[in-house]
């Protein structure tokens, strides 16, 4: 959740005066915040202190109350001015000097007006339409020659997150990866999210989806049942995932084996590396998973259970993939493009096991939806904040069992 | 020596109400408001050894009288006054006129703030306080401090009975300070007894205060305030003070007494 707020400047002798905690405290008073931005004290008596506020409220009215409640006293809105709007040059170009977005709610003021800039995702550009009435963020490959995009810092704003109003592992808003810190809480705090986005889904309550960005380890860890179960169960509705996680969860199916190695025994099987690329071969020559599933030829599994579910699925291909599976997008644009028209809805995303599908799904989510990131390597959490997306709760183990202790914690009996 | 602007009360009446001591129905007699106003005069001259500047009054000006709301003056500087009413901003270029007359720089206030003059901005050598809320606007506060080179107190005048800062605010030529604190805030009443500090702040209790004790004129060692104000006389002569009592009642009509009707000069 965002907070309507404005800047204001404080000059004069507002020190001694008290002029400046007047009006602070009239701030906290009136159930406001502020932020102080910049306090400059003159250094002889005569000289005067200058205080730039950031005054925040829960509502645009109460913003204004408390702006006027402050205003008799000296604290008058800073100057401000329109974003500057340039157009695109060319198809796929942005202007020189653009505006690139962080994952933050972002507001532009056009006409005098603050408006907020929809879709926001880090490392883009912001379109404004024509009629001046709306901004979205754009990718620099989807710009078009006369867009009007925003340029310069002139007229942009960008709003720190809220604390969320639960008071769970999410609340502290800030990467924590470490190896050596119990999960139990963070996986029952995850669970009680999931709980409660599925109790809005069928009671009409809050309906926002949880999004798994999944990589094939899952499967050869030994999670995919407990991945089945949180599919089948209704707490998955998004899923991004690569040729590789779709292939082996249908290997499993069909062979009994995730790359080759018997799940239930761990040997490798001879001929065992043949059978993903014959359960590619097989589903290319159905046409498709949906197919597949429907036909009966994979019964059960990640990929069954997520056509039963009618879950979202959005397969991203990479350069090592083999065959690739029906399905999977090899434009990586494109890819890009299927996976933020996703997003939409999405409340919770939960990044297992693979650095690349968990950083590309982090650059793409605005910093207001809680994320974990589950991975062994504690490399990849950390890659993930150092990108950017410090609201990832970090959370270094193992994906099987971070799968069937979530399921466990909502209700699955294994 | 002081010298001091003043304007003789020829048209001084009550033709509007702008503060809550005016009453249309309740009006001056101009034959005791005129004495009261040569009296204090009087008092100034031979007393206190001002020596006074005298401007025109103008016909329709009633309030012409109180020069402390003609401006500020400092040296040569002198900042005219920006009504808050548009009854009084009428006054504006006489007092303006005066000034640029006398060979003063007159320095205008820009960007439409309110600024009653010497009746809000009042102070001590190193320090100055600038009442604002009921006429004067903070806003004017940073700009005058830089016009005049020195610091500037904005306090908070939170009773509109004590509407301008020398209703119950009047620094002495000691150092100490003649007040009403409750006509300021918790802030202001903090600010105010921090600077000056507590042990020169001489307490005017509230029947005083509404007699208008703090609207005194002090000259060196003589201070001149209206009758019926025994406990400041006390205050004021245990720190050894003259005291020089005067009738100004005419005047209280219109919410103003012996330092509303003078402007400091020098």
């Amino acid at each position: 959740m965002t907070l309507a707020q404005e800047t204001v400047v404080l000059k004069g002798h507002i020190i001694d005066s008290l002029i400046l905690a007047k009006v602070l405290d009239t701030v906290l008073m009136m159930g406001g915040t502020f932020d102080l931005k910049e306090v400059q004290i003159g250094t002889t008596r005569e000289e005067p202190s200058r205080a730039k506020i950031v005054v925040r409220a829960t509502s645009p009215g109460l913003l204004t109350e408390i702006l006027q409640a402050i205003q008799p006293h000296g604290a008058s809105v800073d100057r401000e001015s329109d974003c500057l709007l340039r157009p695109a040059p060319a198809d796929g170009l942005l202007p020189e000097t653009f505006y690139a977005t962080t994952h933050l709610p972002t507001q532009i003021r056009l006409q005098g007006r603050w408006i907020e800039v929809e879709a926001i995702e880090m490392d883009v550009g912001i379109r404004v339409d024509r009629g001046f009435t709306s901004a979205r963020t754009v990718p620099m490959g989807e710009v078009k020659e006369g867009d009007l995009i925003v340029t310069g810092r002139e007229g942009i704003r960008v709003l720190p997150l809220e604390r969320p109003k639960e008071r769970d592992v999410f609340s502290f808003m800030e990467a924590q990866v470490s190896a050596e810190r119990p999960h139990g809480h963070i996986i029952a705090d995850v669970a009680r999210r999931m709980q409660t986005l599925r109790n809005g889904q069928t009671s009409g309550g809050k309906a926002g989806k949880v999004l798994l960005a999944a990589g094939p380890a899952i499967i050869h860890a030994g999670g995919r049942d407990a991945l089945t179960w949180l599919i089948d169960s209704g707490f998955i509705h998004v899923l991004f995932c690569g040729n590789a996680l779709a292939a082996h969860d249908m290997e499993a199916h069909l062979y009994g084996t995730s790359l080759g190695y018997r799940l239930s025994a761990g040997r490798a099987v001879p001929h065992g590396h043949e059978h993903h690329l014959r359960t590619i071969n097989r589903i290319r020559a159905i046409g498709s998973i949906e197919k597949a599933v429907e036909s009966g030829v994979i019964a059960d599994g990640i990929m069954a259970a997520c056509v039963r579910r009618g879950v979202q699925v959005v397969m991203a291909g990479t350069i090592r993939d083999d065959g690739p599976l029906p399905g999977v997008i090899t434009d990586s644009v494109k890819a890009q493009a299927a996976m933020r028209a996703a997003l939409p809805g999405v409340e919770l995303a939960l990044l297992v096991a693979s650095t690349l599908h968990a950083v590309a799904t982090g650059n793409l989510l605005p910093a207001t939806v809680p994320t974990v990131c589950v991975d062994v390597n504690p490399a990849v959490p950390t890659k993930l904040s150092d990108r950017g997306s410090f609201q990832a709760v970090g959370l270094v183990m193992d994906a099987a069992s971070f799968l069937r202790e979530l399921a466990r914690e909502l209700g699955w009996k294994s | 020596m002081s010298r001091l602007l003043v304007c003789a009360p020829d048209y001084f009446r009550i033709d509007y109400e702008i503060n809550p001591w005016m009453r249309l129905s309740n009006s001056v007699v101009p034959d005791r408001a005129k004495s009261q106003w040569y009296e204090l005069m009087r008092v100034l001259e031979l007393k206190a050894g001002s020596s006074l500047e005298r401007m025109q009054p103008v016909p329709g000006l009633p309030d012409l009288v109180f020069t402390a709301n003609a401006g500020v003056v400092v040296g040569r500087k002198a900042v005219p006054s920006r009504f808050r009413h548009p009854e009084r901003r009428r006054e504006e270029p006489y007092f303006e006129a005066w000034f640029r007359d006398n060979g003063y720089e007159v320095i205008k206030l820009d960007g439409g703030f309110s600024f009653e003059g010497a009746g809000d901005l009042l102070g001590f050598p190193n320090a100055w306080f600038g009442g604002y809320r009921q006429r004067s606007d903070i806003g004017a506060y940073p700009r005058l401090s830089e016009i005049f080179g020195r610091e500037i107190i904005p306090v908070e005048l939170v009773d509109d009975r004590f509407y301008h800062l020398d209703t119950c605010f009047c620094p002495l030529s000691g150092g100490e300070l003649l007040y009403y604190p409750p006509a300021f805030d918790p802030y202001g009443q903090a600010a105010i007894a921090d600077r000056v500090g507590q042990d020169r702040c001489l307490v005017v209790p509230e029947s005083e205060a509404l007699r208008f004790a703090c609207n005194a004129v002090c000259v060196a060692k003589h201070v001149i305030l209206p009758v019926g104000c025994p406990e400041t006389m006390k205050l004021l002569q245990a720190r050894g003070y003259e005291t020089h009592p005067i009738p100004l009642d005419e005047y209280v009509k219109s919410g103003g007494s012996a330092k509303c009707l003078t402007l400091a000069l020098d």
